[in-house]
């Protein structure tokens, strides 16, 4: 028994020098993009530092759209362990920085002119107190329709470019019984697709006070009851069995042919290429009809934990990396987002890259570029969490629209 | 097998048998959904899966999607499939299942044979600590291994496994020596023997049955935990489940589900085996003791 | 008892070692179980949000504000959605897995053939994760691809199971699913229980002409009771864990119809950056635990002594 024991103990002993901290020269990076394309594309990161005498130990936490690795983030701070570097969303960057636990960037945004070439509305995020504290590596714009064009044809309908003419097409393909729009009922896609609508019926200044200002005349105008006039509308024209499908599996139903319309974020192009599709001949992607001007967007960031003060070496080499053209471009021509800064040749993108590059670039200059509600880009997850509850409530039939509004201000004015 | 060589003293009828088999092959059935849908979709191209036949066995068979799930797949940016995870599983769970066990053994042993003052409050305390969610302990667990410096490491993982584990094997044993004749130590005590001699020679040699429950309980439970795992391990040093985690959620990726599917199993072979390899002894175990008061 | 001891050993040491051997496990339960225990009812009075301790330079990061966490807790639909499903869960889920293991149990130990076989097929659930076999309940539930789809295409057209679904009936798919992973558990506890009871007095019952019926009502069963309360144990324990489950299965969805006291309180203290309710929430369940298990546990040690 005794020598179990001493055995165990000098096992526990020697296991306990054996995790891995991470030494000097290496950066540890903790992500979610656990999914093919995008860890290969987060190999090219790894290979660029690779190549400056930089080590990458990884620590890849999926699931839930980074709220795993976000829990795992306050664990590992809350040990006094916490990572060189995380991949990172919206307020959650802003909530780190505020806690000070980020490091600052400045000298590295400096030399690297960040500040003249990404676009302001993402740049609010990136900042805390006029200090740059995360490195953008992209920015996915959240308020596209894919559309199967095979299905369109036949069907006689062009783009639509107005909600009229959306309703128009959902009702042919409705009457020649195809289910017009694919959907997977999931609180965030749900939230996606509110985010577009709600746009779409009341113009930006609409959006930015209800979404982003939390204003709460705006929350509860006719306008928002109109916004879930046609969410209920786009709720009657999606099939039966929608709830709780994973989006790719909607986004099969638009290339399989089964379904006209899906409104996805821009990674829904993946899908479509890795099943052989070519954008403009086998599907399509255009803004959602009444948002052609706008963008909104959601962007992957690395925000720097402090180590000391200053920002280490390694740290600033990681950001010089992730904000190098090069890197923009060959990253989001697989992850199908667009460069986090607007200088990036679009040569090596296809079509549906060109033009969101080319949206983002025109929405950034008109004031028309708005962070996605959905995606945490316009408020608190506190507030985006109640905003959601009312939003599926209302898709899966629990409340009216009149009734959706009036929760809609009680949660919101409850989660602040 | 005690089960088959015990005589029972139920008779039953032709009729009656007929529907008991019945009934027990409709649940066999039942039980075994989950993997059929498992099995068949890890054996066939992506293709057919989400062309919408997911019940159905494959048109074209095919093993590549065990192949990647092992050994090429994405799991972190380096695309080492699971198989590197394996091990840090093992290393884990090995340790933490023995320590736990022996523990809850020398428990059990104290709380029935050594009695004192208080014990069964003490006991009760024990075992309301099951009943802890594993959620709210979290963060403040976070903080001690911090502050215990074994952060990130696999020692800080095993310790955390082995403290939510004792609750569970202190029971399991104590029910057992419960109803271990209480003679025998005391007539080991007048011979002279002392307290881990009695323990060695007279308990331990008749624990086996119990053994075998309590290390599949702590065994399947620990190697399934992902929230642990997650939070204090290394990115390296990470578990199976983590590994799989990272494989199978993808939230604007590409989701291949064979891949995921394969994955799935064989992140769960060694519990499945430890239950098909030791389910006989399980039933013999649950009934030499713990089940009876 | 004391006086025992002292009598049958000499040393200090030999009278100290069982407490010796019994303490570090005492600690380690009194720190990490009770202490964080403590340390969440704390965090529930704060108006914390994202992290207890890391603090503003030092400061921090939170607030003492009484007890308005609860009153939020209790002014959110969502909390209600949540303990009115555990409920439900809990008692159909504990139901159902008692009496599909007793009934199962009482069919294998007929002496049946393929037992050996049977056996394994009814445990291995529980050596699976929900990380594993959620995906897998999930599209066999869906109507589209699933069983409904399956019954359609053999020509029964008018079946539906559309559960999953269904904001009223989404809740007993989990029920469903969590039944398959622990009955057979269930099972092998009940079965042991059987194989313990003394053939002596079943055939003595016998001679006196019972019927198989009654010689299970009035004989077999009621020794099965530390079975029962072992297993509704073990089923009350999982049943307020219940957590990957319902993540992998529905997200708590549709809307939120499947929502549990653990996925309420993982939501807000780590997704929603609301630790304060998240932290009155789990206050509020080992409430409940408590209320509920140490009747038990007293009845069961005090019984035992």
């Amino acid at each position: 028994m005794r020598d179990f024991m001493k055995m165990t103990t000098s096992t526990l002993a020697a296991l306990a020098f054996s995790g891995s901290l991470a030494t000097a020269g290496d950066v540890e990076v903790l992500h979610w993009w656990t999914s093919g394309g995008e860890a290969a594309a987060l190999n090219v990161l790894k290979g660029d530092l690779e190549n400056q005498g930089i080590g990458w130990q990884d620590m890849p936490v999926a699931g839930g759209g980074g709220t795993e690795a976000m829990t795992v983030l306050r664990a590992r701070v809350t040990a006094g362990d916490a990572p060189t570097a995380v991949q990172a969303l919206g307020f959650d960057i802003l909530d780190w920085g505020a806690q000070g636990a980020l490091a600052d960037l400045n000298a590295v945004a400096a030399k690297e002119g960040w500040d003249d070439v990404v676009p302001a509305a993402l740049q609010a995020f990136a900042k805390h107190d006029g200090k740059w504290i995360s490195a953008p590596v992209n920015v996915h714009s959240t308020n596209w329709v894919w559309a199967n064009k095979a299905v369109l044809d036949a069907n006689g309908i062009a783009v639509p470019q107005t909600w009229e003419d959306f309703t128009a097409a959902v009702d042919a393909l409705s009457a020649a019984g195809v289910t017009p729009i694919a959907h997977g009922g999931q609180a965030w896609q749900d939230a996606t697709v509110f985010d577009a609508v709600a746009m779409s019926t009341g113009g930006p200044e609409f959006y930015k006070a209800a979404f982003i200002d939390l204003d709460e005349e705006a929350l509860g105008s006719d306008t928002m009851k109109e916004a879930f006039d046609r969410m209920a509308f786009i709720r009657a024209n999606v099939d039966d069995n929608f709830s709780g499908r994973d989006w790719n599996l909607a986004t099969a139903m638009v290339i399989n042919g089964e379904a006209g319309f899906q409104m996805m974020g821009d990674w829904a192009k993946g899908e479509f290429l890795n099943a052989g599709k070519v954008p403009g001949e086998d599907f399509l992607c255009f803004r959602f009809p009444g948002t052609q001007e706008q963008v909104t967007f959601n962007a992957d960031q690395f925000m720097m934990f402090d180590q000391g003060g200053v920002v280490s070496k390694e740290q600033a080499a990681l950001a010089s990396a992730i904000l190098s053209p090069s890197f923009q471009s060959a990253f989001n021509v697989v992850k199908g987002s667009v460069p986090a800064r607007t200088d990036v040749s679009d040569e090596a993108f296809d079509a549906c890259g060109k033009q969101g590059m080319a949206d983002l670039a025109a929405a950034a200059s008109s004031g028309n570029l708005f962070g996605s509600m959905a995606h945490g880009h316009a408020n608190q997850a506190s507030v985006k969490n109640a905003i959601y509850d009312v939003v599926t409530a209302h898709f899966n039939g629990e409340y009216d629209s009149a009734t959706a509004v009036e929760e809609l201000v009680d949660a919101v004015s409850i989660a602040q | 097998m005690a089960a088959a060589t015990q005589d029972s003293a139920i008779r039953t009828g032709r009729v009656t048998r007929t529907l008991i088999y019945l009934v027990l092959i409709l649940f066999a059935l039942f039980y075994m959904l989950p993997l059929y849908v498992m099995m068949v979709n890890s054996v066939k191209p992506l293709s057919e899966i989400t062309g919408g036949g997911m019940m159905s066995l494959p048109d074209v068979w095919t093993i590549e999607p065990w192949k990647k799930a092992w050994s090429t797949a994405q799991i972190g940016v380096e695309p080492t499939g699971l198989r590197p995870y394996f091990w840090n599983s093992i290393s884990m769970v090995v340790p933490a299942v023995a320590i736990s066990t022996v523990l809850g053994a020398l428990n059990g042993y104290v709380l029935t044979k050594w009695r004192f003052r208080y014990d069964t409050i003490l006991f009760g305390l024990m075992l309301f600590a099951c009943f802890i969610p594993f959620q709210i302990v979290l963060i403040p667990m976070a903080a001690v291994l911090g502050f215990l410096g074994l952060a990130g490491s696999t020692a800080g993982l095993v310790l955390v496994h082995v403290v939510y584990g004792i609750g569970f094997s202190t029971l399991y044993f104590r029910n057992y020596y419960a109803v271990f004749p209480t003679e025998l130590v005391r007539a080991a005590q007048i011979d002279g023997a002392g307290f881990f001699q009695i323990f060695w020679r007279i308990l331990l040699p008749s624990s086996g049955p119990i053994a075998v429950v309590c290390i599949i309980w702590q065994f399947t439970n620990i190697w399934n935990d992902f929230l642990f795992g997650a939070s204090f391990a290394s990115g390296n040093g990470a578990p199976m489940t983590v590994a799989l985690n990272n494989l199978v959620q993808s939230s604007t990726g590409v989701k291949e589900y064979n891949v995921h599917f394969a994955g799935a199993i064989l992140a769960a072979l060694p519990t499945l085996l430890v239950y098909i390899v030791a389910g006989r002894y399980f039933v013999r175990g649950l009934m030499a003791g713990s089940v009876k008061g | 008892m004391s006086d025992r001891t002292q009598a049958d050993f000499q040393t200090r040491l030999q009278n100290w070692l069982p407490k010796l051997v019994l303490s570090p496990s005492l600690a380690m339960i009194f720190v990490f179980v009770y202490g964080f225990i403590l340390f969440t009812v704390y965090i529930s009075f704060t108006d914390s949000r994202i992290l207890p301790f890391v603090g503003n330079g030092g400061k921090p990061a939170y607030d003492l504000i009484g007890f308005s966490n609860y009153d939020k807790l209790f002014s959110l639909s969502h909390w209600e959605i949540s303990i009115t499903n555990m409920a439900i869960f809990a008692g159909l889920y504990i139901g159902i897995c008692s009496l599909v293991g007793l009934m199962l149990a009482i069919f294998l130990d007929q002496k049946i053939r393929g037992e050996g076989l049977l056996r394994p097929l009814y445990l291995y659930p529980m050596a699976l994760s929900f990380i594993v076999t959620g995906t897998a309940w999930k599209w066999f539930l869906d109507p589209a691809i699933g069983l409904e789809n399956i019954v359609q295409t053999w020509g029964w057209t008018s079946f539906t199971f559309d559960w999953i679904k269904n904001r009223d009936f989404a809740i007993y798919t989990v029920v469903l699913a969590a039944v398959w992973q622990s009955s057979g558990f269930v099972m092998a506890m009940f079965l042991a229980g059987l194989r313990g009871i003394d053939n002596e007095i079943l055939k003595a019952a016998q001679m006196d002409g019972a019927s198989n019926w009654n010689l299970y009502r009035r004989i077999i069963i009621p020794q099965l009771r530390p079975a029962f309360l072992s297993a509704f144990v073990i089923l009350a324990h999982l049943a307020i864990k219940t957590f990957d489950l319902v993540i992998a299965m529905t997200g708590g969805g549709p809307g939120r119809a499947t929502e549990l006291p653990a996925t309420f309180m993982y939501s807000y203290t780590f997704s929603r950056n609301q630790m304060g309710i998240g932290a009155s929430s789990a206050v509020i369940m080992l409430m409940t635990i408590a209320a509920i298990m140490i009747p038990y546990l007293y009845a069961e040690l005090k019984e035992k002594k």
